[in-house]
């Protein structure tokens, strides 16, 4: 992918290149050729309508393909495989946190494989950062209060920047690290190394330690909806709208839980804003998303049409 | 073309009265837009939220006193149509009813002001100020049916509420005293039939922010209203 | 050169004009001269343009060495801040309105003031009254959260004077308000007879464009600030995401009127290149109609990109698709004019002056910096070099390149209509080349260390950004000295300048047939209109030596 960018940059710069010089040079040989001379009168010229089409439309025309090819590359900037790898990030004043799904954590360093997919899923703790990694061409804001992602695959290894690029403050400019990039072989030994347990696997526990599983049982019908499979599916709620349910919805429903109520239920979820922190609601949406399907089916929905024109969330301003 | 008396309100730079009229004309209009867009940004920040938000938003309208705010609105109108009216007193150089109603209009600002005021302080005794003291355990009656709402949310809306009607309040203040400098001056004959635009363009004024409260009272008091 | 002789009987100095008509303090600080006014202007947004460069020079000298050695970090962090307050809110947003176009407009209209003389007065001493404020922030500990002030940041995080920086700001906005209030009613209302709209110099349409922007755009900023500082001081959670709020609204508020903002910095000063160009090539203007146009185009499109600025911010990938699209509309309008320019130059009669050269600098720059707006408006793109060097040298481009070029230009050009003096050609010149020489070499660096990856605001960077930055930090010194050599021949001039007749540059326009300085109340006689804006072919042009008894 930056090889992509670095094509449609270097685009770019033939285009822009190509038009300054043609301006420099048509102002030079003007402003030389016309300039002031004894006897020579400056000749009125009002204007002509066809050169003022022709320098707009072919303009325009250009600049279209800069658009839809800038566009296609962001489209797939933000559109992640469906088999990347995950790593959950949490920013806070001034440094990155990462947590493998496999259960490793690291400060300011996040270590990946060649040839695989990874997609992370940042949030930040306090203010808005951003997760910048020139080499890799890709940067994404961090919001608090919801997720943002992003992803990349790492081919060739070596150690790369990674700044945080959005102004946070006082260390904005030391919030630093690397992305270690390793061979499947080295990563996997790295990965042994520490013995954790998975991210999922904490997110269990918390489930349980919580009291989560009181209500959302799995063996019959409880206080809550069924959470098995839910992840990624159409939710119905009580006033009538449909939502996916995504990582943010997951959070929302954790922190916030009046706010979507499902349909059939009702409003009892106590809120757990404040008593969770960031890692650990990590580790509970890992784990929710890692809860297998058993059976067709959604939490809520009472009938199930085929295809669903599914109204995503837009809860916050997009 | 005759010859006019030199009004001793014309300003010197401009080539004529009628100028000067246009001039004063287009440049309260184009006042009246800024500050449609000053509100705007408040009015868009509620649109954002009350669509992230309704169930909270409309608990949190329930909550508003119904009565004070429609009788604000009947007062406002009301002092819109004695705006109309001292114009057209001005127009016609009835010094003294145009003062009159003036005076009026101030009264009836203030009279908004005031149940504003007792408003507000119903929102204080009801813990529905935003901040430390802020507690709201109201539900979102939809129909009879009780939903509970996000307190947090139903904040939001308090926030909203006030910024818009404290602005609104603002306005209104300046309107009352742009007014009663009105009539101070009306007293004195500073307006007659050929010079009454300080009076119009102050009623401009007027009828926007009466307008503004328009779009306000629904938009806050009136959500999921129903019975 | 111009034609300098004056008549032995009306030296200027003797002939009442607006700035002997009156010299006590009273006489100037409650004048509504519009005249006046713009010399007010001009003196405290230059001292504002000081204070922000002097807070440029810090941070170019922080920059020499990759580790934060000069300064600490929250240090840093307020320079940099103070620098784009002052610079955007204190410099570039006022200068050529509120000094040229207070000066010029009603003279170019044939009026004797502006619509509003006392709302004019009135918008000096409310930038002046922001302008002490921020300058009281400055010396009791600055803000540090960036000029863009994004929340939550700003709202919960910051302990720096947020709210009396707002305030200043907000009062600084109501003066642009009024003065854009001001300009649209009287180009509507007070224009000479004869004077239709197709007639008027293309500086006026530049200003009308920027007004119609000013009023409809900076209340939105006005109420972005209001909710901001009662965020801070009643903890109201407008955008608090702890809340229920959202973040992101800050920033489409803010953007809403902040992109806009830069095209009230650029349009007048475009409107200052259409009025060079066309006086130094003799000729009118290619494209008259298209010119006065794409100036409107360009203030309505203004009004439909902003977020552009927020294409990783967390906005959706269809609203993103969708902003980057429209922004590459605004680009045609920009491009026409400057093709436009470009073909005025052919077959004209072409001179070098020195406000022509500052108009050749700013098309070349302007072209540059335009171009790389088209870079950061390609999404693809834009999400590696968004948030870093790349960003500052596109703005400081079309800011510094653009906008101040063509201030520079008109200051010289309109000098002697101002002073009744002529600035020092061959001084001037070379400043003109240092501030060309200077300007690039500080900002094109810039480009290369945006794409290789140094963020903005970084008060610390790996040591491999570190010979681009001292580049940069070298050019820095040559631009210092392009600006300040200005400031001390234009007062040299004031009392040694060659003394100027009404119209040294032989040049179209009526604010070229009264007096230089112009009298109080502007004309003698209003004048009545009979031929079209840049009659070149009916104005005989400067003599190189023979003066020209008048």
């Amino acid at each position: 992918m930056a090889n992509q960018v670095d094509a449609l940059y270097i685009y770019l710069l033939l285009v822009a290149g190509f038009m300054t010089a043609i301006i420099f040079l048509t102002i030079l040989v003007l402003a030389i050729k016309y300039r002031r001379s004894a006897g020579c009168e400056a000749q009125q010229i009002e204007g002509s309508t066809i050169l003022e089409i022709t320098w707009s439309v072919i303009p325009f025309f250009v600049m279209l393909t800069f658009f839809i090819w800038g566009a296609v590359i962001y489209f797939r900037e933000r559109t992640p495989p469906a088999d990347a790898n995950e790593v959950y990030v949490v920013a806070k004043q001034w440094m990155w946190k990462i947590e493998h799904a496999e259960g490793q954590s690291e400060i300011n360093e996040l270590h990946v494989p060649t040839g695989q997919n990874i997609k992370l899923i940042m949030t930040s703790q306090d203010v808005i950062h951003s997760f910048f990694v020139p080499a890799f061409r890709i940067k994404q804001d961090v919001l608090p209060g919801r997720y943002t992602t992003a992803w990349f695959k790492a081919t060739k290894p070596g150690h790369y920047h990674l700044f945080c690029a959005e102004y946070c403050g006082t260390m904005h400019s030391g919030m630093g690290g690397d992305i270690v990039v390793m061979e499947p072989q080295e990563y996997a030994k790295w990965m042994a190394g520490a013995a954790v347990a998975p991210l999922q696997e904490t997110g269990k526990q918390l489930f349980s330690a919580l009291g989560c599983a009181t209500c959302h049982r799995f063996d019959v019908q409880g206080r809550g909806p069924n959470l098995v499979g839910v992840y990624n599916k159409p939710v119905l709620l009580e006033d009538g709208r449909t939502v996916i349910a995504d990582e943010n919805y997951v959070r929302e429903a954790i922190l916030n839980p009046t706010a979507k109520i499902v349909s059939g239920f009702k409003p009892v979820m106590p809120t757990f804003q404040g008593i969770v922190s960031e890692e650990q609601l990590n580790a509970l949406v890992a784990y929710i998303k890692s809860l297998a399907q058993p059976s067709p089916g959604t939490a809520g929905l009472e009938s199930q049409p085929a295809t669903f024109p599914a109204q995503t969330e837009k809860m916050q301003v997009q | 073309m005759e010859h006019e008396a030199h009004n001793p309100a014309l300003r010197h730079h401009f080539a004529d009265a009628q100028q000067q009229k246009n001039a004063a004309s287009l440049g309260m209009w184009l006042f009246i837009v800024t500050e449609i867009m000053f509100f705007g940004g408040m009015f868009c920040a509620y649109l954002v939220y009350r669509l992230a938000h309704f169930n909270a938003f409309a608990a949190g309208s329930q909550q508003l006193n119904i009565w004070m705010g429609a009788i604000n609105t009947s007062v406002l109108i009301v002092s819109s149509v004695t705006v109309v009216l001292a114009v057209k007193a001005a127009e016609a150089g009835k010094r003294k009813v145009l003062v009159g109603y003036l005076v009026v209009t101030v009264l009836l600002g203030m009279t908004f002001l005031v149940i504003k005021g007792f408003e507000y302080r119903e929102k204080f005794e009801k813990h529905h100020v935003p901040g430390p003291t802020f507690n709201f355990t109201d539900k979102f009656d939809d129909n009879g049916k009780q939903i509970p709402v996000n307190p947090k949310e139903a904040e939001l809306f308090f926030s909203l509420y006030f910024a818009m009607t404290g602005m609104h309040a603002l306005h209104m203040i300046i309107g009352c005293g742009l007014f009663s400098v009105l009539a101070v001056l009306a007293w004195k004959g500073h307006y007659t039939p050929g010079y009454f635009t300080p009076v119009e363009n102050a009623g401009l004024y007027w009828h926007l922010v009466d307008i503004i409260w328009i779009y306000l009272f629904p938009l806050l008091y009136l959500i999921s209203r129903h019975s | 050169m111009a034609s300098t002789v004056i008549p032995v009987n009306q030296a200027p100095s003797q002939k009442l004009n607006y700035l002997n008509n009156g010299h006590s303090l009273k006489s100037w600080l409650l004048t509504t001269d519009h005249k006046r006014i713009a010399i007010l202007y001009l003196i405290s947004v230059t001292a504002f343009f000081f204070l922000g460069g002097f807070f440029a020079m810090l941070i170019r000298l922080e920059l020499l060495t990759p580790q934060g050695d000069l300064m600490q970090a929250d240090t840093y962090n307020k320079v940099f801040t103070m620098h784009g307050l002052i610079m955007v809110f204190f410099f570039l947003i006022p200068v050529v309105p509120a000094v040229l176009g207070n000066f010029l407009v009603p003279l170019m209209i044939g009026a004797k003031d502006l619509a509003f003389p006392r709302i004019n007065l009135l918008s000096w001493y409310l930038y002046v009254t922001g302008g002490i404020l921020i300058t009281h922030v400055m010396l009791t500990g600055g803000v540090d959260t960036g000029w863009t002030f994004y929340s939550p940041f700003s709202t919960e995080y910051t302990n720096t004077k947020i709210v009396e920086a707002g305030l200043a700001a907000f009062i600084a906005g109501f003066s642009s308000i009024f003065t854009g209030l001001n300009f649209i009613v009287t180009i509507h209302r007070m224009r000479a007879p004869g004077l239709t709209w197709s007639r008027l110099p293309l500086f006026i349409w530049a200003n009308y464009a920027t007004s119609l922007i000013m009023i409809l755009g900076t209340p939105v900023i006005a109420i972005t600030i209001v909710l901001v500082a009662v965020e801070r001081l009643f903890h109201l959670g407008i955008f608090d995401p702890r809340l229920g709020g959202d973040p992101l609204l800050f920033q489409h508020l803010f953007w809403f009127y902040s992109h806009p903002a830069v095209y009230i910095m650029i349009l007048p000063s475009m409107g200052v290149i259409s009025e060079l160009i066309t006086c130094f090539s003799r000729k009118r203007i290619f494209g008259y109609k298209f010119i006065a146009l794409s100036s409107i185009a360009i203030a309505v499109l203004g009004f439909l990109v902003w977020a552009h600025h927020m294409f990783v911010a967390g906005i959706s990938l269809y609203a993103a698709m969708i902003f980057s699209f429209l922004t590459f509309f605004i680009g045609v309008p920009s491009a026409v004019k400057v093709f436009n320019w470009t073909a005025t130059l052919y077959k004209g009669s072409i001179s070098y002056a020195t406000p022509m050269l500052y108009a050749f600098g700013f098309i070349g720059l302007f072209t540059m910096g335009g171009l790389t707006g088209l870079f950061l408006a390609t999404l693809g793109i834009d999400v590696h070099v968004t948030d870093t060097y790349f960003v500052v040298a596109h703005f400081h481009y079309v800011m510094v390149g653009g906008v101040l070029m063509g201030y520079l230009g008109g200051m010289h050009f309109w000098w002697p209509k101002m002073t009744g003096r002529m600035y020092p050609e061959a001084w001037a010149k070379l400043s003109a080349l240092l501030v060309f020489v200077g300007f690039n070499l500080t900002f094109f660096p810039q480009f290369i260390l945006g794409y290789v990856g140094m963020p903005r605001r970084y008060w610390q960077y790996p040591p491999e950004f570190q010979a681009l930055n001292v580049l940069s930090t070298a050019g820095a010194s040559i631009l210092a000295a392009g600006y300040l050599l200005p400031m001390i021949y234009f007062v040299w001039s004031l009392r040694y300048g060659k003394i100027a007749d009404a119209n040294p540059w032989h040049a179209a326009g009526l604010e070229w047939k009264t007096t230089s300085p112009p009298p109080t109340f502007n004309f003698d006689e209003t004048p009545v209109v009979t031929w079209e804006a840049y009659n070149y072919d009916e104005i005989p042009p400067w003599e190189r030596r023979a003066p020209v008894a008048r």
